[in-house]
């Protein structure tokens, strides 16, 4: 790999930076915003003017993971004194904790599906991808194409066709039905995007392996997925941002077992009147993950975005 | 080690066809060469001896067993590619042992082989360095080390000098011939590069247009090409062609060109037609007693020789004579062919009539 720049000047530097941070600033700032509320009271959270400094509580995230009802003095009695920090904070806005909320089944229900569709589109997108770069498939050119087209039209566009789909074959407000639907409407996506990657890959590392004394199938495992690892994990984060944030499908094809967060985040202001800083808090915690997964694969996504770029 | 032979062998892609019928014999222990412009079928026809690629019709056979079919990883053959195919993701260390690893071979049996064969190839000091960083000529060491470190049958190798420098690859050259002679294994080694194919190789084929034009040792085919192809492809400068109508006689010994009779080797086949007079330019002699006249038109100094261009009544020629010779340009001078060394072929088919001379070249080719 080979190539020169000129220096850029000091002036140049000072102006990049500060168009990188001004950037930064204006992406950031809903986001802290957000992260904020949710250890806002309810009274700052809707505060006007705005309050940038108050004092942080937990009574979001209570709120959040429980369900409460109001306290009568019986209640009370019956209760005691509170015994744990949740109960705490419950009890001084006069409510008592009766169980937990659903937020948690709910939030699993996204991990489960955005990972699971992540996973199965990996596996399908690698092995199609692999085919089409590799071997003499009859009419590659129209499948790739058939294939691209499927992403053409924005996927809520079949929503009702699909919605009668799930219903006569049981697969309604199932996991197994939301991970088929998500690994479907992403697979295209990460067949091209993995092939590209793939077709980058000299074919020759595999002929040697096969050489060495390697089957076919070895040397696609040992050769060309570690090859590949740039390609799959940014196409893997492309596929997790879309099932994780997917809101539409998610609404009208699961409500209960199989419900995600997205559509339970709102529906948390219905149950106990305003409550900001608990929406606060659960859209806090939804972000966790995606997060996490950015982070930890993020040498490979810069990699994967410049790549092809520079010809080695 | 192996002797391989190659029947009838062909092979098509859709409606192209790359290689048409090529049969050749590969004796064990021979450094061989598969020589051809690009396109010619000669990488093909490797790699469909090493299994990478299913010949359409025809038969290999490797130590006499028939493998046409069989995957790569059954015929026991290493492979080096041109651009080297070190896995990117190993060291160098677990590059060269990978083959082995495959067989099931004990971890420290492995360790032990593959340290011999780094100090075969003197790169013991970076087995453990990633492939990433080292010199083309180190990539080059460690592919030889992947290919030898099994023991195979043969060796296959797809120009492998091709992505060196120039400086570097006459040195690797040397190098790849002497662990050649010195572990005994039969080689094949394609090449578009005429001079390294006679610098390395015991035996060559020339290809073109997927068709074997001609086999044998380098000095053969050099000195007795089988077809204007051949004639042309081998030797800077290529042999020179005279063209000319007329015919030579079964038995006949001279040829007329320009009212000007050559000596020929006797000629065991006769043709009649447009004909074409193969000379080498190093066997042209400037003689100004010689009627047959060529009027010279540039000069390359080569240090101990030069190239002569010069025009004749047959067509533009060049020859090779010694650098302290005086030649003007704009003169002309007179010409002579060395009569032993002269080839006459059919210039519709391409193909050299048989003499004397070539007579015992041809006949295996």
């Amino acid at each position: 790999m080979s190539f020169s720049v000129t220096e850029p000047s000091q002036r140049t530097k000072w102006f990049a930076g500060i168009l990188v941070i001004g950037y930064a600033i204006i992406t950031l700032v809903p986001l802290l915003w957000i992260i904020a509320t949710g250890f806002k009271s309810p009274t700052d959270s809707i505060a006007y003017p705005p309050v940038v400094v108050f004092e942080p509580t937990l009574e979001g995230y209570v709120n959040l993971f429980t369900d409460r009802t109001r306290a009568t003095e019986q209640m009370l009695e019956e209760a005691g004194p509170p015994t744990t920090w949740y109960e705490e904070i419950a009890r001084e806005r006069g409510t008592v904790i009766t169980g937990q909320s659903r937020f948690g089944q709910r939030f699993m229900n996204s991990v489960i599906i955005g990972f699971g569709s992540t996973a199965l589109c990996m596996i399908l997108g690698t092995a199609a991808a692999y085919a089409f770069s590799r071997f003499r498939v009859p009419l590659k050119d129209d499948l790739l194409f058939f294939i691209l087209s499927t992403r053409m039209m924005p996927p809520i566009a079949v929503a009702i066709p699909i919605f009668l789909m799930f219903r006569n074959l049981g697969l309604n407000d199932t996991h197994l039905g939301m991970i088929l639907l998500y690994t479907a409407v992403n697979l295209s996506l990460s067949v091209w995007l993995l092939k590209g990657f793939i077709d980058e890959i000299p074919v020759e590392y595999e002929e040697a392996a096969l050489i060495d004394g390697y089957t076919r199938f070895q040397a696609f495992y040992k050769v060309v997925l570690p090859q590949a690892a740039t390609g799959i994990a940014s196409t893997a984060i492309f596929c997790l941002i879309f099932a994780w944030n997917e809101y539409a499908f998610a609404v009208l094809l699961t409500s209960g077992t199989a419900q995600t967060a997205p559509p339970f985040i709102p529906t948390i202001i219905g149950t106990s009147g305003k409550d900001w800083p608990a929406v606060a808090a659960g859209a806090t915690i939804f972000l966790v993950p995606v997060m996490v997964f950015t982070i930890l694969l993020r040498k490979h996504l810069l990699r994967g975005i410049t790549f092809g770029a520079v010809r080695k | 080690m192996a002797q391989i032979r190659i029947v009838n062998l062909r092979k098509d892609f859709g409606s192209f066809n790359a290689v048409k019928s090529s049969t050749f014999t590969i004796e064990d222990g021979e450094f061989f060469m598969l020589l051809g412009p690009s396109g010619c079928g000669k990488t093909t026809t490797l790699r469909m001896m090493a299994g990478l690629e299913l010949p359409t019709s025809g038969e290999i056979f490797i130590d006499g067993e028939e493998v046409g079919m069989k995957p790569a990883s059954q015929r026991d053959i290493a492979f080096v590619f041109q651009m080297f195919a070190l896995y990117p993701h190993m060291n160098v260390r677990r590059n060269i042992s990978y083959p082995l690893v495959s067989q099931g071979m004990p971890r420290t049996a492995v360790r032990q082989k593959v340290h011999e064969i780094a100090e075969i190839l003197g790169i013991t000091n970076i087995l453990d360095r990633p492939v990433g960083g080292l010199s083309g000529g180190d990539r080059q060491r460690v592919a030889l080390g992947r290919a030898i470190v099994r023991d195979p049958k043969a060796f296959f190798m797809d120009e492998p000098l091709g992505a060196l420098d120039a400086e570097f690859r006459e040195h690797m050259a040397e190098e790849l011939r002497a662990l050649h002679d010195r572990m005994g294994a039969t080689t094949v080694y394609v090449t578009h590069d005429q001079l390294e194919a006679m610098q390395m190789g015991d035996k060559i084929v020339v290809m073109n247009h997927g068709i074997v034009e001609q086999f044998g040792v380098p000095q053969d085919i050099y000195d007795w090409p089988a077809t204007k192809f051949v004639a042309q492809f081998i030797g800077s400068p290529p042999m020179n062609f005279l063209n000319f109508h007329g015919m030579v006689g079964k038995g006949g010994t001279s040829v007329t060109l320009d009212g000007t009779a050559f000596s020929l080797p006797r000629m065991i086949e006769g043709a009649n037609g447009d004909l074409t007079f193969g000379v080498r330019p190093e066997h042209i002699q400037f003689d100004d007693s010689a009627r047959y006249r060529g009027r010279i038109i540039a000069t390359e100094y080569l240090g101990t020789t030069q190239i002569v261009s010069l025009d004749t009544p047959n067509g533009q020629i060049k020859a090779r004579i010694a650098s302290h010779e005086a030649v003007g340009i704009g003169q002309t001078t007179g010409l002579r062919f060395d009569p032993r060394t002269v080839t006459v072929f059919d210039a519709g088919t391409g193909r050299a009539l048989r003499s004397e001379a070539n007579h015992g070249v041809l006949a295996h080719g």
